[in-house]
C-alpha cells in the first residue's frame, strides 16, 4: 500500500477515470432513448401527415372544425361584410396586432381574404373557442373568456396571441393544403 | 427522541431475529414506547389517517387497474364496465374516487395545523419540507388520476394543466410535446399518464416514510408548541395513548367517508366527466377539482400566461419556506393573538380564492346599478396579493412585532394547570385534555 499509493498515478487511478468516463457515457447513451421514447412515435407522425381541404363545399358564412393531429383547424368562408368590419378594425388596439391582411393566404397572386383558416386551440389554455359568438362576431373561449373576431385576431381576455395560422397553402382556388401546425410563440 | 425502545426480546426467535435484523424493537421504538407529547388534540391524528387513506388508495388503486383499459377507444367504458359488471367494482371505484377527496381535505386539515401551531419551525424545517412534497406528488397524481375515466372534463383538464408547461420560455412547446407524446393529448398521453399514475403512490410511500422518520427524530410538535422537556413528566407512549386516539379518528374519519361513498358519491365531482371525452368540444365551462380551485383561481388572476403559471407554482412553494418566513420564537398560535387573526383570515381567503376558482371569470362581483365595478378576476386578483402578503409581509413582520403571550413553562404544566404535577393524573389526562 504504502510504496505504490506514493507513486502518483497508479493502475487504480487509471481503471477508476477510465471506469468513470465509460460509464458516462454509457448512462448517456441510454438516457437518450429513454427521454426520446416520450416524443411522438412513428404511427401518430404518419397519421398526422398533410391533409388538402376542398373549400367548394363550405358556404359564405359557415365555418368548420375539422380534426388533424388530434386538434381542431377551422374553416371559414367570411362574408364580405365580415371582411369588410375586419378591416376596419386593423387600426385598433389588440394584443397580438396584426392586420387582416397578414391573416389570409394568396393564390395566383391575389388575397383569398374570404377564406379563414386557423388553429382551433386557444393561445391561452388550448381549449376550443366557439364559432359564431362573443364580443366580435368571431370565436369566443369559453375557458377563459377570450374574444376571437372573424379574422381569429385576439381582442379581449386572457390569450396572449391570435388564433394561430398553420402552415397552409392554396393549391386551386377551392382548395387549402395543410402541411404543420404552428406554435403560438 | 429516538431510541427509547424498551424492547427486551424474550422468544427465542425473536432474539434471533434480533441479532440479524432489529426490526422489531425499531417497530417497538417507533410505535409503540415511543414518546408523544400528553396533549396532543384530534388535529394530530390526521398524520394516521392520511398513512391510512395513502394505504386505502393503493389498494383500491391497484384492484381497478385489473379492470381498466388506458386506451382511449376503451378507457371510458372500461370505467362503465368497472361500474356495472365487476362485483363491486362499483364499490372500489368509489372508495378510490371519494379518497382522493378525502385525502385531500385530511391534508389540507394536516397543512393548517402545521401553520396554526408552527410546525414548520426549527427544529421541524425538512420534516415541513418533505410534507411539501409530499403535497406536490399527491397534486400530479391526483390531476394524472382525474385523466384516466377519460371523460370530458379528464380531457380538457389535461389540455388545460399541460399547457401550462408551454408558458415557460423557449422550451415550453418541445416540453409539451414530450408531455403528450403527439400532437395533442391523445392516446400515448392517456397510456403515459396510467404508468405514472400507479407509479406516484409509491413514490409519495417513499418520501411519507421520509416524513416519518424526520418525525420521529426531532419528535412531535403540541398544542402548546413548547418542546418536550421531561419525558416522564410530558409525555406518553405512542402505544396505547397515541395508537387508540387515532383509531378512533380514523374510524370516524372513514365513516365520515362512508356517507359520500354510499350515499353521495358523485357529490363532490364534475357531471360532465360521464361524457366521453371530445376533442372538438370544449366544456362550457372547465373546473378543476374542488381541492385546486384555490391555485386555480391565483392561475386565472394573472393576465399573463407565463405569470399566472409562475404564481399558481409559487403559491404552492412559498409553503416551503415558511419556516424561514415566520420570523416569530414562539411557535403556536395559542399565544399568539395577532398571528391567530390573521391565520383565520388565510384560511378564509382561501376558501374563498376556491370559491372564485369555480366560477366564470366574467361574472360580477360588485355591481353599482349597471356597473360591474369588480368582475370575478378582479375579486380573484385582490385575493391573490393577500394571499402572498400572508406569506411574504405579514409573516416576517409579524414575528417583529407582535405581542405574544407568556407560554406555558412545560406541557406538564399546560396540562395540569400549574407545576404540580402528579404522577396518576398525568397517565389519565391525554384523554380529558385532548
Amino acid at each position: 500500500m504504502s510504496s505504490t499509493a506514493q507513486t502518483g498515478e497508479t493502475r487504480r487511478d487509471f481503471l477508476y477515470i477510465a471506469t468513470g468516463t465509460v460509464g458516462a457515457v454509457g448512462v448517456a447513451s441510454v438516457v437518450w432513448p429513454f427521454v426520446q421514447q416520450l416524443a411522438p412515435d412513428a404511427g401518430t407522425r404518419a397519421a398526422g401527415a398533410p391533409i388538402e381541404i376542398d373549400l367548394s363545399q363550405i358556404q359564405e358564412g359557415q365555418s368548420i372544425t375539422l380534426k388533424w393531429r388530434g386538434a381542431p383547424i377551422f374553416v371559414r368562408h367570411r362574408t364580405a361584410k365580415e371582411i369588410e368590419e375586419a378591416r376596419a378594425d386593423d387600426g385598433k388596439s389588440m394584443p397580438d396586432p396584426k392586420k387582416d391582411a397578414e391573416r389570409v393566404g394568396v393564390f395566383g397572386g391575389k388575397a383569398q381574404e374570404q377564406w379563414i383558416v386557423v388553429q382551433g386551440s386557444c393561445t391561452h389554455l388550448g381549449c376550443v373557442p366557439v364559432k359564431n359568438s362573443g364580443d366580435y362576431n368571431g370565436w369566443y373561449c369559453p375557458c377563459h373568456g377570450s374574444h376571437y373576431d372573424s379574422a381569429g385576431r385576439i381582442r379581449k381576455g386572457p390569450a396572449p396571441k391570435n388564433l394561430v395560422l398553420p402552415e397552409f397553402t392554396f393549391l386551386t382556388a377551392t382548395s387549402v393544403r395543410i402541411t404543420a401546425m404552428r406554435s403560438a410563440a | 427522541m429516538q431510541g427509547h425502545s424498551t424492547y427486551v426480546p424474550q422468544s427465542s426467535f425473536a432474539k434471533w431475529l434480533e441479532a440479524r435484523l432489529p426490526v422489531i424493537s425499531f417497530m417497538h421504538a417507533s410505535f409503540v414506547s415511543y414518546p408523544t407529547p400528553k396533549n396532543l388534540n384530534y388535529f394530530w391524528t390526521f398524520g394516521g389517517i392520511l398513512s391510512v387513506m395513502l394505504i386505502s388508495q393503493i389498494i383500491t388503486g391497484i384492484v381497478l387497474a385489473m379492470h381498466y383499459t388506458p386506451h382511449v377507444d376503451h378507457a371510458f367504458a372500461s370505467v362503465e364496465h368497472i361500474m356495472r359488471d365487476v362485483n363491486f367494482g362499483w364499490l372500489i371505484r368509489y372508495l378510490h374516487m371519494n379518497g382522493a377527496h378525502m385525502f385531500f381535505l385530511a391534508v389540507y386539515i394536516h397543512i393548517f395545523r402545521g401553520m396554526y401551531y408552527g410546525s414548520y419551525k426549527a427544529p421541524r424545517e425538512v420534516l415541513w419540507i418533505l410534507g411539501v412534497m409530499i403535497f406536490l406528488l399527491m397534486m400530479a397524481t391526483a390531476f394524472m388520476g382525474y385523466v384516466l375515466p377519460w371523460g370530458q372534463m379528464s380531457l380538457w383538464g389535461a389540455v388545460v394543466i399541460t399547457n401550462l408547461f408551454s408558458a415557460i420560455p423557449y422550451v415550453g412547446e418541445t416540453i409539451v410535446t414530450f408531455l403528450w407524446g403527439g400532437y395533442a393529448v391523445e392516446n400515448p398521453t392517456l397510456n403515459r399518464f396510467f404508468s405514472l399514475h400507479y407509479l406516484m403512490p409509491f413514490m409519495i410511500f417513499g418520501v411519507v416514510i421520509l416524513h416519518v422518520w424526520a418525525l420521529h427524530v426531532v419528535g412531535q410538535n403540541n398544542p402548546t408548541g413548547v418542546d418536550v422537556k421531561n419525558l416522564k413528566k410530558d409525555t406518553v407512549p405512542f402505544t396505547p395513548y397515541a395508537t387508540v386516539k387515532d383509531a378512533f379518528a380514523m374510524v370516524c374519519f372513514v365513516a365520515f367517508m362512508s356517507y359520500f361513498v354510499f350515499f353521495q358519491p358523485n357529490q363532490l365531482g364534475h357531471a360532465d366527466n360521464y361524457i366521453m371525452a371530445d376533442a372538438l368540444k370544449t366544456p362550457a365551462h372547465i373546473v378543476p377539482e374542488w381541492y385546486f380551485l384555490p391555485f386555480y383561481a391565483i392561475l386565472r388572476s394573472i393576465p399573463d400566461k407565463l405569470g399566472g403559471v409562475m404564481a399558481m407554482g409559487a403559491a404552492v412553494i412559498i409553503l416551503a419556506f415558511l419556516p424561514w418566513l415566520d420570523t416569530s420564537k414562539v411557535r403556536s398560535a395559542n399565544y399568539r393573538p395577532a398571528f391567530r387573526i390573521f391565520f383565520w383570515v388565510f384560511v378564509a381567503v382561501t376558501i374563498v380564492l376556491g370559491w372564485v376558482g369555480s366560477q366564470d371569470t366574467a361574472a360580477p362581483v360588485i355591481k353599482l346599478g349597471d356597473n360591474v365595478v369588480m368582475t370575478m378576476v378582479g375579486f380573484g386578483q385582490i385575493l391573490t396579493i393577500y394571499y402572498f402578503a400572508h406569506f411574504l409581509i405579514i409573516l416576517p413582520l409579524l414575528g417583529l412585532f407582535e405581542r405574544t403571550e407568556a407560554t406555558p413553562g412545560s406541557i406538564a404544566e399546560s396540562v395540569l394547570g400549574g407545576g404540580h404535577a402528579m404522577p396518576s393524573m398525568a397517565a389519565a389526562s391525554p384523554e380529558t385534555k385532548g
